[in-house]
């Protein structure tokens, strides 16, 4: 049986042994109506860790996410994924690269008029065109058994509960086996039993998918749970990067009002 | 000192008008940018969606489904919309006509003010307020709960598979819709010449469809496609660019119900003097 500070050792070893890094940003910059909401944000992801990105509500972590996979357009810097500049690709090209990234939104954002097996079936047909009728079967049964809402798939979202709907949607990004994932403040909104399922359920998708993730999160038990590596946002710029460890013991203020 | 205190006033007057007078022209110069820029991007719109609606994969599936939500559910408000449309024009136009000896004139007339003018306008009216609504509460509250971001981060092109597929059924369907209005109309009418006359079936209908050439139906079905066209595109327009919040989703919905209405109005307006400089 491993001790809590025994896995955290291992997550960061983890890093430091796939030190290339699938995400690389630098000196981003993005303002809305004069107002600059990323002032030189600088970061990397590392293969196959799970990076923790907090921050209060408006210091600009969604932001940094949405610029990651165009969702915004940065006023500057630079922003490398797979060694491919984002802000350079063409359309085709950007959708080739969304392929490989599995964006969880804060609000689940399930397709309303569908019923959770159109919500799988939609992305992966047009994703996986390889795939035989019977594979998408089967990849959905096993994505469904993956986030235990096995027998969902003909559900309505507005029947769902607030975290069947987040599983849901976690079922939705993972079913095209994405490389990176990024979450986009994951458990909020929730209670706290079932914002520790759904951490539970992040660090489920990295074992078993292996993806490298940016989980974005003002939960310090959501980042307890998930993080190889911590950065604290403040007012658009990074105030703090580095393990859980040495936030758990900082003695800033800025980080002590997280870590209480 | 009397001089001194006048300069004052004239300076204070002149720079008390500059201010207000830069501030309007600031004022008026934001309103024309605000114009301008929406005008930009409804072109834009316009560029991407045709773009789009000729690219090799056309969503067929969403098409249909879009063409059973927009025809068949808005069969019954088109029924009735369509069948009190002629019996009110025949309740109201045949005591005019008694008067002056000419009730066989009364099915013809109907029918080429409906088929013409009434069953069109009336009939995409009311498609404004259903489907061109419908369309902007439902893709402003899809672009509120980010269902068009995650579209988008799915490399599934949200233009394509909402907008495209939404425009190009309510092209097709409000035509037909249209049409059928124009029948259950003129079956209204028949049924309101038999309230205070009696008239039978084929003689009625064969006289609705005598003063009624090929070339009457033509300029009414074509500006009908316009009208559907505008209808879905206002629609989708509206939602697609609803802002934030969830007040945008009634804002989307309820601009999309006026801007289609008053289109359709004025598409109108150019269809019938296109139509009347085409035909003299």
């Amino acid at each position: 049986m491993k001790t809590k500070q025994t896995e955290t050792f291992d997550k960061v070893h983890y890093k430091t042994k796939n030190n290339e890094p699938v995400i690389e940003i630098t000196n981003l910059r993005k303002s809305f109506n004069n107002q600059e909401v990323l002032k030189d944000v600088s970061l990397k992801l590392f293969d196959g860790e799970n990076l923790v990105v907090l921050g209060k509500s408006g210091s600009g972590k969604s932001v940094l996410i949405k610029c990651i996979v165009r969702l915004l357009n940065p006023d500057g810097g630079t922003i490398s994924v797979f060694d491919e500049n984002v802000m350079a690709l063409q359309r085709n090209e950007l959708n080739e690269l969304r392929k490989k990234i599995g964006f969880l939104f804060q609000s689940g954002a399930l397709y309303d008029s569908m019923t959770v097996k159109q919500n799988l079936e939609f992305p992966l047909r047009r994703i996986r065109k390889d795939l035989s009728e019977k594979d998408i079967k089967e990849k959905i049964a096993e994505v469904l058994e993956n986030v235990g809402l096995p027998d969902a798939q003909n559900k309505m979202p507005s029947q769902l509960s607030g975290g069947m709907r987040k599983r849901i949607s976690l079922a939705r990004t993972i079913v095209v086996d994405p490389l990176i994932m990024l979450y986009d403040e994951p458990t909020t909104g929730l209670d706290p039993a079932t914002s520790d399922e759904i951490s539970l359920l992040i660090n489920d998708v990295q074992t078993k998918y292996k993806t490298s993730s940016i989980i974005i999160t003002h939960d310090i038990a959501c980042a307890r749970a998930n993080a190889n590596r911590i950065v604290l946002l403040l007012d658009g710029a990074i105030y703090k990067e580095g393990s859980l460890e040495t936030f758990e013991h900082s003695t800033d203020p800025e980080i002590k009002s997280f870590f209480r | 000192m009397r001089k001194f205190t006048s300069v004052i006033k004239v300076k204070g007057f002149a720079v008390h008008h500059s201010r207000r007078l830069s501030e309007t022209t600031l004022e008026k110069t934001q309103i024309a940018s605000i114009f301008f820029a929406e005008v930009a991007r409804v072109f834009l719109f316009i560029t991407v969606l045709v773009r789009e609606s000729f690219s090799r994969d056309f969503e067929l599936r969403e098409f249909f489904r879009q063409c059973f939500q927009i025809g068949y559910k808005t069969l019954p408000l088109v029924s009735v919309t369509g069948a009190i449309m002629g019996l009110v024009l025949t309740i109201q136009s045949r005591p005019v006509l008694v008067d002056f000896g000419a009730v066989s004139w009364l099915p013809g007339m109907v029918s080429v003010s409906l088929i013409k003018e009434m069953g069109p306008v009336i009939t995409a009216l009311i498609c404004a307020g259903k489907i061109g609504s419908g369309m902007g509460a439902e893709l402003g509250s899809m672009k509120v709960t980010e269902q068009i971001e995650a579209m988008e981060v799915s490399s599934i092109n949200p233009m394509r598979f909402l907008v495209v597929t939404r425009v190009a059924a309510a092209t097709l369907m409000i035509p037909l819709l249209i049409l059928y209005a124009d029948a259950l109309g003129i079956l209204g009418s028949w049924a309101g010449a038999n309230i205070k006359g009696s008239v039978s079936f084929v003689l009625f209908f064969s006289q609705a469809f005598s003063p009624v050439d090929f070339i009457d139906f033509l300029p009414a079905v074509l500006k009908s496609f316009f009208f559907g066209a505008v209808i879905g595109l206002v629609g989708c327009y509206k939602g697609y660019n609803a802002g934030r919040g969830t007040e945008s989703v009634g804002v989307a919905a309820n601009s999309a119900v006026v801007m289609a209405s008053l289109l359709v109005i004025i598409i109108d307006l150019i269809a019938v003097q296109i139509t009347d400089m085409l035909l003299l």
